[in-house]
C-alpha cells in the first residue's frame, strides 16, 4: 500500500510524457456528476486507510481510498462527526472523492462546507510531483492555500492522496420539526430564523412541508422547539440521510426516465423561482433542485438573478455543459491555474469545463 | 528579519514617469512622493523593518485602482497593497522601486442586507466598522482580530485573520461569501458569488490569505451572523501549564466547541493585571478563558459542564463570569495582552506558530529553555481552542545585539512549532518576516507549485514581490548557513 502514492506518481508521469489523458477514479459513486471521463483509468481505491484520527485535537487524516462510511463509524464510537455531512450517494464514496468533489450535505448552511473543514492535502499534481499543502492544525496561513484551491475541482488539478479534515462533536440533542407552508412563506420563515440565534442545523421545503432540524445542547433544543412549534418529525435521521444521499422521493427514479435534475446555489432570499417543474430547497434557501424540462438557457437566467450558479446534476440532454459558464477574464484565470497544476492538461480533462 | 531597514536610492526619473502616469486619471494629491509624505508609509505592525516607497497612491473608487494596477503593469513596477498596516508579517512593507497602493480611501459599507444576513463593503473598512453597522440589525461579522479596530476588512482577506472566536465561528475565509479583485492587469473579477458556493475552482479560498500576492481586493461581501442572545465565560487558574492544556483538550473531549478558548501563561498575566485590573490570579502558572455563548438554556448548560470540567482538570480557581461588565472585564485583560506586554519592554517581537494542542507543554518548555540561551524573557499567550501560540519575545531594538538574538530566538520556537507537527504562521502571514522559514516548513516541489500558482495570476512578479514565498535560490543560501542534521534541503540547486 505504501507504494501506491509511487505506482500513482509513475502513472501520471507517463501519462504526462505521452499527453495521454487520466480518468481518476474513486469509487466511483460519483460518477455521474460532471460530464463523462475520458482517458485511462487511474484508480486510487487501493490507498486506503485512516493515518490519523485524535479526536481531542478534532483532525482526522485519512488515505484518499478510505471509504467515508468506515470514517464517520469510526468517529461517531467517539461521539464527532464530519461537519459538512458529505453525501454518500449509493451509500459509497470515498474521503478522496468526496473532497475533490467538494459536495456538501443538509447541514452545510450552518456549519460549513466541504473545502471549510479541510485542513490539509498531499496530492499528486499533473507531473506527478507528490505535494503536501496545509497540515493538520486549525490555523494555517503558511504559503496559498491550495488544500481548499483543490477542494471541489474534480480531480483536474491533482490526484488527492491524503485528507486532512476538522471534525465536530456530534450534537447531544437533535430534534426536527416540520410545518405546513407554501414555498414563498418558507422561504420568508427560513430566512427570518437565520437571523436569529437558534439551534438550527438543516432545513428542506417539499410537497408543501418545511423540515427543521434543531441541535445542540438538550435545553436549547427543547426551548427552541417550543417557541418554533409544529409537529416532532418520527425517523427524522432517516429522513436527514435520504435526503443528504439522494433517496428522498424527490430524488427517485432513474435519469432516464426523469425529467433532468438541476442543482441552483443561490442567495437565500432569492424568490421562489418561476420555473416549470418541481423543486425541492435545502440550506435555508441557498440551494434549490430543481426537476424541469425547462431549456438551459432560462434555468441559468434565474440563477443568475439569484447571484448563484446553476449545475446539470443528472441527466438532461448530451452536449449540456454541466456547470455553469465562466465570465470570460475569470474562465482565462481558470486555464492558467490549471496550466500551473497540470501543464500537460492529463487530470480528469473536460470533466469540469471543456478548457480545464 | 535579516535587514530590517533597507535602503535604496530613489530612482527619480522612473519616480517622476509613475506619478505623471497616475497622475493622468487621479487627483495630484493622491499621487504622493515627497519623502515626508511617503514616510508614513515606510513600515507596517512589523516596524523592525522599514522602507519608503518610491510612489504612494491613495485611489478613491475601484476604477482607480485598476487604473494604477494597469499604469503599474505596463510600465513594470512592483505594487504592494495596503490596508490599515496593523500586519504583524511586514506583508504591506513597501519597495523602494514600487508604488504602495493604500486602500484606505475605500472605506464605505456599500450596503448591508439584513435579510440574507450579508453586507457589502469596501476593503478599506474597518472589521469592527461592519459589525456596528450591523448591530441595528442584530447582526454581527464573526471574526475579530485583537486589532479590530483598526484593520481593514481588506487586510483581513490578503491574510486570513481569524480572532479568539474563530475555533467555533471560522477564519476570515469561513466568513465572506464574494469579493471583487483588480488582477495586475487592472481587470476586475468575482470571487464567490450570491449564494455559498460557485462555479469553478474555489480562486476565492486561494485568494484568501495570498498576501497582496495575487490581486487586490476590491469589494468584500460578508456574511453576518445574528448575534448571540447570552455569553459567559469561566477563568481558571492553574499551577501548571501542562494541566491547562489538559483542561483544553478535555472540554473538546467532552464534545464542547467553546465560543473562545484563551491561554495565558504567568508573565503574560503580571503584565496584563495592573495595566488592566482584568481580576486575573497572578499567582498561577497560567489561565485560561473559556467562553459560551448561544442561547440562555444553551449557555447555561454549557457553563455548568466546562466549570465542572476545570474543577476536575486541576484547576486552583474557577470563577464563571456573573455579568456583562464583568465578562469583558475577563477578556479586556486578553484582548490588551500586546500593548500590556509592551509596557514591560522597549520592544517585543509577536510570533504566530500554531501547534497540535497536545505539544503544548513540551512547546512551553522548550521556550522557557530559549529564554535563557537567549538571554531574553517572553511571555505566552495562546489561542488554546486552535492551537495558535503567540510568544512575545522581548527585547530592547536600540540594542542591535538584543535584535539579532530576539530573531534568532523567533526562527528558533517556529522551527520546534514545524518539528511538532505545527506551522510557522497561523493567523499573521509569512510576509517578509518568515519567508526564511518558509524554506524549513516546505520542499522545493512545494515552493515551486506556488511559484507557479503566483505566475498563473502575476506573470512578471510585480505584486507584492518578495514577501510569503521565498525563491529557490533564497532557500538555498538560507539551507546553506542552516544545514539541518547535515541534509542540505535543496541538494538539487547550485550553491553559491
Ligand atoms: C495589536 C495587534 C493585534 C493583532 N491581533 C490579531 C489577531 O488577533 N488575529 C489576526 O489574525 N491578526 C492580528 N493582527 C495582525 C493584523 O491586524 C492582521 O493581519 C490584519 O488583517 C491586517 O490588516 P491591515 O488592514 O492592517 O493590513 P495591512 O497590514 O495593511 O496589510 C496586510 C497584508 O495584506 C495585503 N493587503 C492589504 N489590503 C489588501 C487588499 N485590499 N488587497 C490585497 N492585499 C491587501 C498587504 O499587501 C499585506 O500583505 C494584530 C495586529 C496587531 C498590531
Amino acid at each position: 500500500m505504501s507504494d501506491t502514492p509511487k505506482l500513482l506518481a509513475e502513472s501520471i508521469r507517463a501519462a504526462a510524457d505521452a499527453r495521454r489523458p487520466l480518468a481518476i477514479r474513486g469509487s466511483g459513486s460519483k460518477a455521474f456528476y460532471g460530464h463523462a471521463l475520458q482517458g485511462e483509468a487511474l484508480d486510487v481505491t487501493g490507498h486506503r486507510g485512516i493515518i490519523s484520527y485524535e479526536p481531542t485535537e478534532l483532525v482526522i487524516t485519512a488515505r484518499a481510498g478510505t471509504p467515508l462510511a468506515e470514517i464517520e463509524a469510526l468517529m461517531r464510537e467517539q461521539g464527532q462527526m464530519l461537519g459538512f455531512e458529505p453525501p454518500q450517494f449509493g451509500g459509497g464514496g470515498t474521503i478522496g472523492g468526496c473532497i475533490a468533489a467538494g459536495l456538501s450535505g443538509p447541514r452545510r448552511a450552518y456549519a460549513g462546507s466541504a473545502r471549510d473543514f479541510v485542513l490539509g492535502l498531499r496530492l499528486l499534481d499533473g507531473r506527478g510531483t507528490d505535494l503536501s499543502f496545509g497540515g493538520q492544525v486549525m490555523k494555517n496561513v503558511a504559503g496559498y492555500d491550495v488544500s481548499r484551491l483543490a477542494t471541489g475541482s474534480l480531480g483536474t488539478l491533482g490526484v488527492i492522496l491524503e485528507v486532512s479534515l476538522k471534525v465536530l462533536p456530534l450534537p447531544p440533542a437533535e430534534l426536527t420539526l416540520v410545518q405546513e407552508h407554501s414555498q414563498a412563506e418558507a422561504l420568508r420563515l427560513m430566512n427570518t430564523w437565520a437571523g436569529k440565534p437558534l439551534p438550527m442545523t438543516a432545513t428542506c421545503h417539499a410537497d408543501g412541508k418545511l423540515y427543521l432540524r434543531l441541535a445542540g445542547a438538550q435545553a436549547a433544543v427543547k426551548a427552541a422547539a417550543a417557541t418554533l412549534g409544529g409537529e416532532t418529525l418520527a425517523g427524522a435521521d432517516v429522513f436527514w440521510r435520504d435526503l443528504r444521499d439522494q433517496r428522498h422521493a424527490f430524488f427517485a427514479g432513474d435519469s432516464a426516465n426523469n425529467l433532468p435534475l438541476w442543482r441552483l446555489s443561490l442567495r437565500s432570499t432569492t424568490a421562489e423561482l418561476t420555473l416549470p417543474g418541481t423543486q425541492l430547497i435545502e440550506w435555508g434557501g441557498a440551494l434549490r433542485w430543481l426537476r424541469s424540462d425547462a431549456d438551459v438557457m432560462s434555468i441559468r437566467k434565474a440563477a443568475r438573478g439569484g447571484e448563484g450558479h446553476a449545475t446539470l446534476f443528472r441527466g438532461g440532454k448530451p452536449g449540456t455543459a454541466v456547470f455553469h459558464p465562466l465570465p470570460a477574464a475569470l474562465m482565462k484565470l481558470h486555464k492558467r491555474v490549471k496550466q500551473a497544476m497540470d501543464p500537460a492538461g492529463i487530470l480528469n480533462p473536460g470533466r469540469m469545463y471543456p478548457d480545464l | 528579519m535579516n535587514a530590517p531597514v533597507q535602503k535604496m536610492p530613489v530612482d527619480l526619473e522612473r519616480q517622476r514617469a509613475v506619478c505623471a502616469a497616475l497622475r493622468a486619471f487621479m487627483p495630484a494629491q493622491n499621487v504622493l512622493f515627497e519623502r515626508e509624505d511617503v514616510t508614513p508609509y515606510e513600515c507596517d505592525g512589523l516596524s523592525a523593518y522599514r522602507q519608503v516607497p518610491m510612489v504612494v497612491a491613495l485611489p478613491e473608487n475601484e476604477e482607480q485602482v485598476c487604473a494604477i494596477l494597469e499604469a503599474c503593469h505596463q510600465m513594470r513596477v512592483p505594487v504592494t497593497a495596503r490596508g490599515a498596516g496593523t500586519g504583524l508579517s511586514g506583508g504591506a512593507l513597501p519597495l523602494g522601486n514600487g508604488v504602495l497602493l493604500s486602500l484606505a480611501k475605500l472605506m464605505s459599507i456599500i450596503s448591508i442586507d439584513p435579510a440574507s444576513r450579508s453586507a457589502r463593503v469596501q476593503p478599506g473598512v474597518r472589521n469592527v466598522s461592519i459589525s456596528e453597522a450591523a448591530a441595528a440589525y442584530g447582526l454581527y461579522y464573526a471574526p475579530d482580530p485583537s486589532s479590530q479596530i483598526a484593520c481593514s476588512i481588506g487586510g483581513n482577506v490578503a491574510e486570513n485573520s481569524g480572532g479568539v472566536h474563530c475555533l467555533k465561528y471560522g477564519l476570515t475565509v469561513h466568513n465572506i461569501l464574494k469579493i471583487r479583485v483588480a488582477t495586475i492587469e487592472g481587470e476586475i473579477i468575482e470571487l464567490g458569488g450570491g449564494g455559498l458556493d460557485s462555479a469553478g475552482y474555489d480562486l476565492l479560498a486561494l485568494m484568501t490569505g495570498s498576501e497582496g500576492l495575487l490581486g487586490v481586493v476590491t469589494e468584500i461581501t460578508v456574511k453576518l451572523l445574528p448575534r448571540p442572545e447570552c455569553a459567559q465565560v469561566v477563568l481558571a487558574a492553574f499551577d501548571d501549564v501542562a494541566r491547562a492544556g489538559q483542561a483544553v483538550a478535555n472540554v473538546i473531549a467532552a464534545g464542547i466547541i467553546p465560543a473562545g478558548m484563551e491561554m495565558m501563561d504567568q508573565p503574560a498575566t503580571l503584565a496584563v493585571e495592573p495595566f488592566v485590573n482584568a481580576g486575573y490570579p497572578t499567582d498561577a502558572a497560567g489561565i485560561l478563558l473559556c467562553e459560551s455563548d448561544g442561547t440562555r438554556e444553551e449557555v447555561a448548560e454549557e457553563i455548568a459542564r466546562i466549570e465542572q470540567i476545570m474543577a476536575d482538570s486541576g484547576a486552583h480557581l474557577v470563577r464563571v463570569s456573573q455579568d456583562e461588565s464583568e465578562r469583558l472585564r475577563f477578556w479586556a485583560g486578553r484582548k490588551a495582552a500586546f500593548p500590556a506586554v509592551g509596557r514591560l519592554s522597549p520592544d517585543y517581537y509577536c510570533m504566530d506558530g500554531t501547534i497540535p494542542r497536545k505539544r503544548l507543554a513540551e512547546v512551553l518548555r522548550g521556550i522557557t529553555e530559549m529564554e535563557k540561551k537567549y538571554d531574553l524573557r517572553c511571555a505566552n499567550v495562546f489561542h488554546a481552542g486552535d492551537g495558535n501560540l503567540h510568544p512575545l519575545i522581548l527585547y530592547d531594538a536600540n540594542d542591535a545585539s538584543q535584535l539579532q538574538r530576539a530573531e534568532d530566538f523567533g526562527a528558533e520556537i517556529l522551527k520546534l512549532c514545524i518539528d511538532v507537527g505545527g506551522t510557522i504562521t497561523g493567523e499573521h502571514g509569512v510576509g517578509v518576516e518568515k519567508i526564511d522559514s518558509m524554506c524549513v516548513q516546505f520542499r522545493s516541489v512545494e515552493l515551486e507549485a506556488f511559484h507557479a500558482l503566483k505566475h498563473a495570476f502575476d506573470e512578471h512578479g510585480l505584486l507584492n514581490p518578495g514577501k510569503a514565498v521565498p525563491t529557490l535560490q533564497r532557500c538555498a543560501e538560507f539551507g546553506r548557513m542552516h544545514v539541518h542534521a547535515g541534509q542540505e534541503k535543496f541538494p538539487e540547486l547550485p550553491r553559491f
